[in-house]
C-alpha cells in the first residue's frame, strides 16, 4: 500500500470519526442507533435537525477553506497564504454584509444571491491584492502578498465597520455572524452553500498538476507547457468560489486554509494531486471539532468557532513564518 | 529545427533584443555570449515564450511558434533555467515527472508506460536514481540542478534550450552537466542552444557560438572565429589572450590582469649563473617564459632556475623524469620552477657568455659533447645505439618574444650550432661526413618579457644576429674545450 493509499484511509477515518463526535456530543448524547432505530423522536430530531446540518455545514465550510488555502498557498509558492491572510475572506464579508445592507435580492440568483455577492466580493478582493502586491514587489516576497492581505483587510474590515454603525437593529445578527459561527444553521444552508463548494473545488482538482508545476515558479511552469494565465485564472476564480460561499454562510472563519495544508503538507508531501484533496478531507474534519470545542468547551455558553480556530491558527502562524524566514528560502 | 528572424522584443516598448536572426540545424549546439545586459538571457526568453516579441519571427520546427500551444510547444522544446530556490518540498521522483506533464491530456490524465520509462530513463541519465524518493531541496546545487536536467530530457524534447545552466556549480558538476548534454546531441540528435557565461566553456561545448552587444549579434559562427582577442577584447571590454586548447582543436582565453605595475622592470645578467661540481645552474628572481626539450619541465611554460646536470657517461635509470626529480629535489630546487637537463660534459666545460646588442643582452650557455655526433641527412640509413653525448643549448634574452620569435631563435640557435659544428670539423663516426648535432640535443629559450619588444628572431634582426653570433661563438668553443679534455685526434 502506499503512502497516497494510507494518506487518504487516515482522513477519511478521522473525517468518520470527526462527523460522529459532532453529533453524537453535546447536552443531550445521542447514541448510535438513533441513525437507523427513529423510535426516540427527541434524539432523532436533535440529530438530523440540529446537529448534522450543523455537522455537514461545519464540514463544508473546513474543506472550503482548507483546499482554496492549499491552491493559495501553491499558486503564490507562500506557506502563508490563505483566504483570511490575503484579506480575501474579508472581501466576501463585504459583498455578503452588502447585500444584507441594501436588501439586495437578484430574482434569477433568488436564494443565491447573497453567496454570489460574497464571491463576487472575493474574487475582486483576490485580484486587487495580487495586482498590488505585484505592483509593490514584481518577485512577490512572501510578506508583500500578506502586507498586502493586511492593507485590504483592515481597510475592507473598517467598511464593515462602517455598514454595521449604520445598521440598526440587524446589528447583533451581522456581528455574531461576523465572528465566524456555523451554529443554527438548517438544511436550506447546506443546500446554497453546496453546489459552488463542488463547482469551486472541481476547478482547483482540475488544476493539480498545473498547481505542482507551478511551485516551481511561474516560468518554469509555462516551460513545462502549463498555459500559465489560463490555469491561474481559473485557480483564482476557483479558491474566490470557495472562500465567499463558505463566508456567505459562516462568516470569516480564521486560519483553516493556513493550518490543514501545512499539516497535511507535514504529513503527505506537498504533491497537489493528493494535498488538494486530503486537505479538503482534513478541513472538514478539523472545523467539525473546532465547532465541537466551540459548543461545549464553556456550555451552555458558545464560542465562535472562529475564536477556536485563531487560537490554533496564529501560534501556527507564527512558527510557519519564523521556519520559512530561518530557512532563508524566500 | 530552430529558425529566428529579424526578432526583436524585451520587457516593455523598448526592445532589449533587436533585429536578432539566426537558424539552428538538427542536432547542433549553438552558445550565446555576451557581456552582462547584452540581452542574452532575454533572447532566450523571447524565444520560449516567457517574454513578448515586438517584430520577426521564431519558427520551430518549420512552424511559427505562435501556432503552436502551450503544451504542443513544451513536447517541442524544453527549457533549463538557472539553479534556484523554491518553498515547498518535492521528491526527486515527482520533480522529473512534472517533465511529463506536456505529454499528459484529459481530466483523469492516467501515467502512462510511456511516462514512465521516460522518467527512469532521465532518472539513470543524469545519474539521480538513487536520490528519486529524497525530497529534492536535500541535494546539494550540484545534484538539484541534474534533477532540473532530468526535468527537461523527461520532457524528450528535439530542441533544449539553457539559460547559464552552470551557474553556481563547481567544475565537477559544470563538467558532468554539459557532457550530458553533449550526450543527447550526440545520441538523439538534441538541438541545443544555451546561454553561457563562461566564454571557455562555451567554446568547448559549442559548434557555434553567437557573441550579442546591445542587443545586437556582434558575431555568429565557429567558436575559433568568435574567440578572438580583438572581438572578446572589444566586446567585452577586457583585455584578454586567447591560445589553443592544450587537448582540443577549441579555442580558449585568459585575462590579462593588470599587475604589470607591481613588478618592478628586470634584467637578468651572467652573474645569475653559478658552476658546481655537477651541475651548471641559472637562478633567477622573476619567472622566465621559457620554452625547451629539457627533461624536467619541457615545453613551453614560466620558470626561475635552470639546471643542466652532469650524469655519468654510463648513466641509467628505469624512470629518468623520476630520478632527475628526485636529483633536483635533493639540492632545493622547487620543482615546478626548475627546468633540468643533463649531459654526460662535465660542468667546467660549461661555456658561458653574455652578448650586448642594441635592444638589450643575450645570455649563452652551451655544453658540447661531441662523441656521438650525428649527420642529420644520413641518419634515417643508420641504426645507431642511444649514447650520452649531447649538446645542451640555452639562450637567454632580456626583452619581450611573441610566440614566433621564440620558435626563430629556436632555428637561429640550431643553425649556428651546426655551422660551429662544420667549422669544428666534426664528423658523424658511422657516415664519415660532417656532423649536424649529435643524437640528444637539447635547446633552451628564455625570454623576461620585460623591456623592449623584439616581434623577430630570424638571422637578420639585431636579436637574431645576437643570438647566431653567440651560441656559433661558444658552440665552438665549448667543442675545442670538449676536444682538449677528451684528447681529440686532429
Amino acid at each position: 500500500m502506499n503512502k497516497a493509499t494510507i494518506a487518504y484511509i487516515v482522513s477519511a477515518a478521522t473525517l468518520i470519526v470527526a462527523v460522529w463526535l459532532g453529533v453524537s456530543i453535546g447536552t443531550v448524547k445521542i447514541p448510535i442507533q438513533t441513525f437507523w432505530d427513529s423510535t426516540d423522536t427527541t434524539a432523532s430530531n436533535i440529530l438530523w435537525k440540529i446537529r448534522m446540518p450543523r455537522v455537514i455545514l461545519a464540514g463544508l465550510v473546513g474543506a472550503s477553506l482548507a483546499i482554496a488555502g492549499a491552491a493559495f498557498q501553491g499558486l503564490l509558492k507562500n506557506p502563508l497564504a490563505d483566504p483570511y491572510t490575503l484579506g480575501v475572506s474579508s472581501g466576501a464579508s463585504v459583498g455578503a454584509v452588502m447585500t444584507l445592507f441594501f436588501g439586495l435580492s437578484i430574482p434569477i440568483l433568488g436564494p443565491y444571491t447573497l453567496p454570489v455577492f460574497s464571491m463576487a466580493g472575493a474574487a475582486l478582493t483576490m485580484f486587487l491584492v495580487i495586482g498590488f502586491a505585484k505592483l509593490v514587489d514584481r518577485s512577490m516576497k512572501m510578506e508583500t502578498i500578506i502586507l498586502t492581505g493586511i492593507i485590504f483587510g483592515s481597510f475592507l474590515g473598517s467598511v464593515l465597520s462602517l455598514m454595521i454603525a449604520l445598521t440598526g437593529e440587524e446589528l447583533r445578527q451581522i456581528i455574531g455572524w461576523l465572528l465566524g459561527s456555523v451554529s443554527m444553521r438548517s438544511w436550506n444552508y447546506i443546500l446554497m452553500v453546496l453546489p459552488f463548494v463542488v463547482i469551486g473545488s472541481f476547478i482547483l482538482w482540475l488544476n493539480r498538476r498545473e498547481l505542482n508545476a507551478m511551485l516551481f515558479g511561474e516560468e518554469r511552469a509555462h516551460h513545462l507547457g502549463v498555459n500559465v494565465k489560463r490555469r491561474k485564472f481559473m485557480i483564482l476564480i476557483g479558491g474566490s468560489v470557495l472562500t465567499g460561499s463558505a463566508v456567505a454562510v459562516s462568516g470569516t472563519i480564521g486560519f483553516v486554509g493556513l493550518v490543514v495544508p501545512h499539516m497535511t503538507r507535514l504529513m503527505w508531501g506537498s504533491d497537489h494531486r493528493h494535498l488538494l484533496t486530503l486537505s479538503f478531507m482534513n478541513g472538514a474534519s478539523l472545523l467539525i471539532i473546532c465547532d465541537l470545542i466551540a459548543r461545549t468547551i464553556i456550555s451552555p455558553t458558545e464560542l465562535p468557532v472562529g475564536v477556536i480556530t485563531a487560537f490554533i491558527g496564529a501560534p501556527v502562524f507564527a512558527y510557519i513564518f519564523y521556519r520559512q524566514r530561518r530557512k532563508g528560502a524566500m | 529545427m530552430l529558425k529566428v528572424d529579424n526578432l526583436s522584443g524585451g520587457y516593455g516598448k523598448e526592445p532589449i533584443v533587436k533585429n536578432i536572426s539566426f537558424s539552428v540545424e538538427k542536432g547542433e549546439v549553438l552558445g550565446i555570449l555576451g557581456p552582462n545586459g547584452s540581452g542574452k538571457s532575454t533572447l532566450l526568453k523571447i524565444i520560449s515564450g516567457i517574454l513578448p516579441k515586438l517584430e520577426g519571427t521564431v519558427e520551430i520546427d518549420g512552424k511559427d511558434s505562435a501556432v503552436y500551444s502551450q503544451k504542443q510547444f513544451a513536447r517541442k522544446v524544453a527549457v533549463l533555467p538557472q539553479l534556484h530556490a523554491h518553498a515547498f518540498s518535492h521528491s526527486v521522483k515527482d520533480t522529473v515527472a512534472l517533465g511529463r506533464y506536456p505529454h499528459q491530456s484529459g481530466l483523469f490524465s492516467s501515467w502512462s508506460n510511456e511516462d514512465e520509462r521516460a522518467v527512469n530513463e532521465a532518472l539513470a541519465y543524469t545519474g539521480v536514481t538513487r536520490y528519486s524518493d529524497t525530497p529534492i531541496e536535500l541535494l546539494s546545487g550540484g545534484e538539484q540542478q541534474r534533477v532540473f536536467v532530468a526535468q527537461a530530457l523527461a520532457q524528450e524534447a528535439p530542441i533544449l534550450l539553457l539559460d547559464e545552466p552552470t551557474n553556481h556549480l563547481d567544475i565537477a558538476h559544470q563538467q558532468q552537466l554539459l557532457d550530458t548534454i553533449r550526450k543527447q546531441k550526440n545520441e538523439k540528435g538534441v538541438t541545443v542552444v544555451s546561454v553561457f557565461h563562461d566564454i571557455n566553456l562555451a567554446s568547448l561545448y559549442c559548434d557555434r557560438l553567437l557573441l550579442m552587444e546591445n542587443g545586437r549579434i556582434a558575431t555568429i559562427g565557429d567558436p575559433k572565429d568568435v574567440i578572438q582577442e580583438t572581438t572578446i577584447g572589444t566586446v567585452y571590454n577586457a583585455r584578454v589572450k586567447t591560445q589553443p586548447h592544450p587537448e582540443l582543436p577549441k579555442p580558449q582565453m585568459t585575462l590579462l590582469p593588470d599587475t604589470k605595475e607591481e613588478e618592478k622592470p628586470f634584467t637578468v645578467n651572467k652573474q645569475q649563473f653559478t658552476v658546481s661540481a655537477d651541475h651548471v645552474s641559472f637562478k633567477v628572481d622573476q619567472p622566465l617564459k621559457t620554452i625547451s626539450s629539457a627533461v624536467t619541465n619541457p615545453g613551453m611554460g614560466w620558470y626561475r632556475a635552470f639546471v643542466n646536470r652532469h650524469v655519468d657517461a654510463n648513466y641509467n635509470a628505469d624512470d629518468v623524469k623520476a630520478e632527475m626529480a628526485d636529483y633536483l629535489g635533493k639540492r632545493g630546487y622547487h620543482l615546478t620552477d626548475t627546468v633540468g637537463m643533463m649531459t654526460a660534459v662535465t660542468t667546467e666545460h660549461a661555456e658561458i657568455g653574455e652578448y650586448k646588442g642594441e635592444f638589450g643582452s643575450v645570455l649563452i650557455m652551451v655544453t658540447a659533447g661531441v662523441g656521438n655526433a650525428v649527420d642529420v641527412s644520413e641518419s634515417l640509413t643508420r641504426d645507431r645505439e642511444q649514447r650520452i653525448g649531447t649538446i645542451n643549448t640555452w639562450v637567454i634574452v632580456n626583452g619581450h618574444l611573441p610566440d614566433e620569435a621564440f620558435i626563430q631563435a629556436m632555428i637561429t640557435a640550431t643553425e649556428a650550432k651546426t655551422k660551429a659544428l662544420q667549422t669544428e670539423d666534426i664528423k658523424d663516426p658511422l657516415t664519415g661526413t660532417i656532423a649536424t648535432g649529435t643524437s640528444t640535443d637539447s635547446l633552451l629559450i628564455a625570454a623576461t618579457q620585460e623591456g623592449e619588444h623584439l616581434p623577430y628572431a630570424g638571422p637578420i634582426t639585431p636579436l637574431g644576429k645576437l643570438i647566431g653570433h653567440g651560441v656559433y661563438d661558444s658552440t665552438v668553443r665549448a667543442v675545442q674545450a670538449y676536444k682538449k679534455a677528451k684528447v681529440w685526434p686532429s
